[in-house]
């Protein structure tokens, strides 16, 4: 197996690394998670944790029924997630289906917010690798700022770890632009597929390895999607990928993420685990859609003291 | 050997389901002669958050079906309060301090106000909608429709027929209801979601709280997610009026009796209350 240029030295091959990877300890990862979980987060903590999330927000729709006017809308919402309040942070980046990033790019204009794309035969990936590097390289030309591919779980459950390394690297390299910047490439994974969290281990540090920005949970396609131990597992993974190769990655939990004290959860395991440094939108992400309606609500509890309902927020 | 106690610590009705208080908190319920009947849960603000969210779930469903459907399934409700005739009546004896003899007048009255109620459910649309008048070719229709998630403060005093008299005006147009008890005497209340809850009254459409109304009605008066408030069973006059101006900030309708006669026949009033009138053209011939 090839190294990649940036990440390994001359002492040690792909293989070498995984294989240097310990099990994990299940039930100790899940007491974990669940601990991080009892931690009460109130008033101004929450405040600022409800803002934070908000900045962290994908904004996704990935439906076979998104039309323009859906990812206008959508593009409208990331931009004022709250018209009644402009102090309301945006999100970070909405996220559609490739045929729709140009829409996406045009409606957001010159704001600060990205345009995520899903690529790679999302959300199977069963497709040849050329075909996956055309929908990257289409989505990169049409103006996405970061592209989540998917990894080939067939083939990784089979043991081909070689094809799965190769194509992140084929993908990655379908992100550079010509000016020499390369969209970010968010690697998701999908959990709820891999069975064990060893896999998900051994694939977290197989991503980063063939050159991840990102590594993501899930499509949101298939159940279990996002999970707090996965997440907890993932953040240990790129925390300790920084301390061995000086290279950090982000991490984007997806899916089945619906409320504010979820979000706060992951937020709390985030501090804890990976630390203060991925406390932000370039770093970390939620990849959601209704999470963004109850974080709305909560933010409006907060300022105002009265219980806000979904008459007050947008219908997605 | 005699036998021990059962000694019950009754819990909320939130969803269909019966949770103990988020706080954790419960009190003392004691008969009109001071002694101890059982413990209730204590409701708090995030109960009355939490019974919303799942009101507003069920509203939905239960207003999508037929009114005469709703009519059928209050009717069965009315049976299995008469099925438990003997536990509800001894609810009242030591909730309001009558003789077995009345307090059984009382059951029969509750029975028999909430078969009125059901009776209405396919009703009202003919007595309280109308087929407008028009100068052209086309109808002008006006129907009754639910207004959504009422908030109903249950009357402090009478435990059963007030009770029954607040809930089924405001469920069977198609709302849903989130009830707080009498806070002395919640008993009758307890015993009904247990009726409820073995019913077809899908979950959520009645959500019971045994609370101190000046905990959670101000949270619950003030929940933009509400779009009713009946103050019935609110005594205290400057709390009233502090609930009604909560009430005024997303304009839900209110209403604010003073004292009712229970024993008296009711009116259209309570449900009319609760209702909005939807008008729509439609053309001739189509």
């Amino acid at each position: 197996m090839t190294t990649t240029p940036t990440d390994l030295g001359n002492a040690a091959d792909v293989r070498t690394v995984l294989g240097d990877l310990s099990g994990v300890d299940q039930v100790g990862l899940e007491a974990r998670a669940a601990a991080l979980a009892t931690r009460s987060i109130k008033k101004d903590a929450k405040r600022t944790a409800i803002d934070l999330a908000i900045s962290m927000v994908d904004l996704t729709t990935l439906e076979g029924s998104d039309t323009p006017g859906k990812v206008r809308s959508l593009a409208a919402k990331a931009l004022r997630p709250d018209p009644s309040d402009p102090t309301c942070p945006r999100v970070a980046a909405v996220c559609v289906y490739p045929d729709l990033v140009g829409t996406a790019r045009e409606a957001l204009g010159d704001a600060p917010v990205g345009v995520a794309s899903v690529a790679t035969a999302f959300p199977s990936g069963r497709a040849p690798l050329e075909v996956k590097v055309i929908d990257t390289e289409y989505a990169v030309a049409a103006g996405a700022s970061e592209i989540d591919m998917v990894i080939d779980r067939g083939a990784f459950l089979a043991g081909d770890l070689q094809k799965v390394y190769e194509e992140i690297v084929a993908v990655r390299a379908a992100c550079e632009r010509p000016d020499g910047t390369h969209a970010h490439l968010k690697v998701i994974l999908e959990t709820g597929e891999l069975a064990t969290y060893d896999n998900v281990r051994k694939a977290s540090w197989l991503a980063m390895l063939a050159g991840a920005d990102f590594i993501k949970t899930s499509t949101g396609k298939v159940s279990p999607a996002a999970t707090l131990p996965v997440t907890l597992l993932m953040l240990e993974a790129v925390r300790d990928y920084r301390d061995a190769f000086g290279r950090q990655v982000g991490v984007k939990p997806a899916g089945g993420i619906r409320t504010t004290k979820d979000a706060i959860k992951y937020l709390v395991t985030v501090n804890e685990t990976a630390g203060i440094d991925w406390m932000t939108p370039t770093w970390f992400r939620f990849g959601a859609s209704s999470l963004l309606n109850d974080l709305l609500m909560q933010r409006q509890k907060l300022k105002t003291g009265r219980y806000s309902g979904p008459d007050y927020v947008t219908i997605d | 050997m005699s036998r021990l106690d059962v000694r019950k610590t009754y819990k909320l009705y939130i969803g269909g389901s019966f949770p103990r208080s988020e706080s954790g908190h419960t009190y003392e319920v004691l008969d009109t002669e001071g002694r101890f009947l059982a413990n209730a849960a204590k409701a708090s603000r995030k109960d009355g958050r939490d019974a919303v969210g799942a009101a507003r779930k069920a509203f939905g469903g239960w207003s999508a079906r037929t009114p005469y459907n709703r009519g059928q399934i209050l009717y069965r409700v009315a049976e299995m309060i008469e099925g438990r005739h003997d536990q509800f009546t001894s609810d009242v004896v030591s909730a309001e301090g009558l003789s077995t003899q009345q307090a059984s007048k009382v059951v029969d009255a509750a029975v028999d106000r909430w078969v009125w109620y059901a009776g209405w459910a396919d009703k009202l649309a003919q007595v309280t909608g109308n087929a407008n008048q028009v100068a052209g070719p086309y109808f002008n229709l006006s129907s009754p429709e639910p207004t959504g998630v009422v908030v109903a403060v249950a009357p402090q005093d009478d435990s059963l027929l007030g009770l029954v008299s607040v809930l089924a005006p405001v469920i069977v147009s198609g709302n849903t209801a989130v009830v707080v008890t009498s806070y002395a005497r919640p008993l009758p209340a307890v015993t009904l979601s247990e009726v409820l809850a073995t019913s077809d009254v899908p979950g959520g459409v009645v959500n019971i709280l045994t609370a101190d109304a000046a905990d959670v009605a101000p949270w619950l008066a003030g929940h933009l997610d509400v779009n009713g408030l009946d103050l019935t069973g609110v005594d205290d006059a400057s709390l009233a009026t502090d609930l009604e101006a909560e009430a005024a900030v997303n304009l839900k309708r209110v209403v604010r009796p003073s004292r009712p006669d229970w024993a008296a026949e009711p009116s259209l009033s309570r449900m009319t209350a609760f209702l909005e009138t939807k008008t729509v053209w439609h053309p001739v011939g189509v």
